[in-house]
């Protein structure tokens, strides 16, 4: 069984944390989500960083600038995620060119070796490239479905079928990072988006603090978090793991 | 040839819909929206209108006496620097604000580089009282002072873009970042060949009126199809208007000229075909400038216009198909030729347009010199004055 079934599984809502790999530099980064896995994160998505993050607001924008240039690539990614100890699952989160420009087959493949339970292609409608969905399929790791504010009901419901894991509810139009937006109109929404997905569904973009994944934590099956710990590796570097370790802990207990 | 794109907007193995969910519906409405009205006449009626009075359509076409002894065939110029603000970008931004104000939108975004499409759209912007941003790269609002003015001018507000390498790649990621936090309110008008189904069909139908008036006036004048058809092709879109007439004329070679910069070899270029590697950016699969990890290269072209990584999926299919020749010209080339047009015709070509008429003496060798070339001559150099001060030390 996939590790991503088994969390979305219980009871629990799950916590699900971000951070762009290679930030600082790619050596550093493992102690950072080894900090977020060891506080009680039960997904880890791994960032990969692309020169070009079109939905990424400011922070996850300079966070993957600084990856790429301490040397950041998807081969190193994947090397230092086979490297975090402990059961929480894994996905895989970026841009669809660096995974083409690696070869769809050898990714999945990787993915497997490494311990990665699912992806994430943020500029890649499911309509688009068979050969990927194919390709991870065939090593049962699930794509994972992003929905949208935007995203009519008929069209969840078409795409709900081919997802698995869980479907990403991203909570408003906008990019990475904004102020966050909840209220009873976002849980309400969050619930239709499960039945007619027939997913789990994690909600995210703008959640930042314990309040905000209180907030939507009793509606969704998953809460995400991710410009609120990028924002702590930009201002501690290296040093961040305590920082990270602390609000992932107040997060868990929020939720 | 058959006819392309399909209908989720592939081109062959290019084109499509690369964007984020956010953003797949809005492109839908706008898919539906676009051909709803280019099939309604009193659609096409409003934009003809618009063309022949506002524009100055059809441009002329004017045969180049001494450039085509100098250069040893006859070259037909297709003038599109004489429109109204001076290039072919205004024929694609009147259809697309009509569009625009069909659709409800109150609010337009645009992309530019040289900020000859900035400029078209904060004067559509104008024309129908609608607000307008332009993203431009932080270094493009310097090398294009000028047009920074003329968007400003014409109530523009021109948002410098510091982020990546400040240039049109990064501009158009900020007008996406734009577009998907206002998707409601807001059009986004997208300057070139380029982007998500629908743009890169759309603009290519809005810019088509350049060939289709080139074929007739080419007919006219006792010469009926010319041989070669050249034009410069950054993302593309004055090369596909003049191209698109004359796609199933098989006896008519279409060449488009990337930018070579500094050279190929330097690395230092924005000649994406040359390049022969496809990838993904700003919502379609072409061939893109990028490193072997898939993270995209900044280009280099002295022609802002030219400065793109990526170039129209149409235009990718037409080099894989083998319809379509592409073809580098340098930097230093591009200067010379702006000075050989000049003295020649009287003629100041952007430096973008530039890059065209500096391949003639290239394709003339194969064509032979009992040949007729059609050039877009796709915009004016009036915009390129402090980059000609600097570099030709005038």
């Amino acid at each position: 069984m996939n590790r991503l079934d088994e969390i979305f599984a219980s009871e629990a809502t799950a916590l699900v944390t971000y951070l762009c790999a290679g930030d600082p530099s790619v050596d550093e980064s493992l102690p950072l989500f080894q900090a977020l896995a060891d506080a009680g994160a039960d997904v880890l998505e791994i960032g990969v960083p692309f020169s070009d993050p079109g939905a990424d607001g400011p922070a996850i924008q300079r966070s993957a600038e600084r990856a790429l240039a301490a040397g950041a690539t998807l081969e190193k990614v994947l090397e230092m995620t086979g490297k975090i100890q402990g059961d929480s699952a894994k996905v895989l989160f970026g841009y669809l060119n660096p995974f083409l420009s690696y070869g769809y087959e050898r990714l999945a493949a990787r993915c497997v070796e490494v311990g990665i339970h699912g992806l994430l292609v943020v500029d890649c409608p499911p309509e688009e490239e068979p050969e990927l969905r194919a390709a991870l399929d065939a090593h049962n790791i699930h794509p994972i479905l992003l929905i949208a504010p935007t995203t009519p009901d008929d069209r969840i419901a078409a795409l709900g079928p081919s997802a698995g894991g869980f479907a990403y509810y991203v909570s408003m139009t906008g990019v990475t990072g904004a102020a966050f937006q909840g209220g009873q109109a976002l849980v309400d929404r969050i619930a239709r988006v499960r039945k007619l997905a027939g997913l789990p569904v994690a909600v995210g973009f703008g959640i930042a603090t314990p309040e905000d994944a209180a907030s939507v934590a009793s509606g969704a099956d998953g809460v995400v978090v991710g410009s609120a710990l990028v924002r702590i590796v930009e201002a501690n570097g290296a040093e961040a793991a305590a920082e990270l370790s602390k609000l992932t802990s107040a997060l868990k207990a929020a939720i | 040839m058959p006819v392309v794109p399909d209908a989720r907007g592939h081109y062959g193995p290019f084109g499509g819909r690369y964007v984020a969910e956010t953003l797949v519906p809005p492109l839908e409405e706008l898919t539906l929206a676009w051909e709803k009205a280019w099939a309604d006449p009193a659609f096409r009626a409003e934009y003809e209108d618009l063309l022949a009075n506002y524009v100055g359509r059809p441009s002329r076409l004017y045969f180049a006496k001494r450039l085509s002894e100098t250069v040893g065939a006859r070259i037909w110029l297709k003038r599109e620097d004489l429109n109204h603000t001076g290039a072919h970008k205004i024929n694609n931004c009147i259809g697309q604000i009509l569009l625009a104000k069909r659709m409800g939108k109150t609010r337009i975004i645009a992309e530019t580089g040289a900020g000859q499409h900035g400029v078209a759209t904060a004067t559509a912007c104008a024309l129908f009282d609608l607000p307008c941003v332009v993203y431009m790269g932080a270094e493009d609002t310097e090398r294009q002072r000028l047009n920074v003015a003329r968007m400003r001018l014409m109530g523009a507000e021109v948002r410098p873009v510091h982020s990546g390498t400040a240039t049109l790649k990064d501009a158009m990621n900020e007008a996406l970042r734009d577009w998907v936090t206002n998707v409601g309110d807001t059009f986004y008008c997208i300057g070139s060949v380029a982007g998500p189904h629908p743009y890169p069909v759309m603009v290519r139908e809005l810019q088509a009126c350049i060939g289709i008036e080139a074929k007739a006036q080419l007919e006219d004048a006792g010469v009926g199809l010319p041989d070669a058809i050249v034009a410069c092709v950054g993302g593309g879109s004055n090369a596909m208007g003049i191209f698109h007439a004359f796609r199933d004329e098989l006896g008519v070679k279409l060449i488009g000229v990337e930018a070579a910069g500094k050279g190929i070899e330097s690395g230092e270029h924005a000649s994406s075909i040359a390049g022969d590697q496809v990838g993904v950016l700003h919502g379609q699969k072409t061939y893109l400038l990028q490193d072997e990890h898939g993270q995209v290269q900044p280009a280099w072209s002295i022609s802002a216009g030219l400065d793109y990584p990526g170039v129209g999926p149409e235009h990718a299919y037409f080099h894989k198909t083998g319809r379509a020749q592409y073809i580098s010209v340098t930097d230093q080339e591009a200067l010379d030729a702006t000075q050989l047009l000049s003295r020649l015709e009287g003629i100041v070509p952007a430096l973008e347009t530039a890059h065209a008429i500096a391949a003639l003496p290239r394709i003339v060798q194969f064509t032979g010199p009992d040949a007729d070339i059609l050039v877009n001559l796709s915009g004016r150099g009036d915009k390129d004055t402090e980059t000609l001060m600097r570099e030709l030390k005038l």
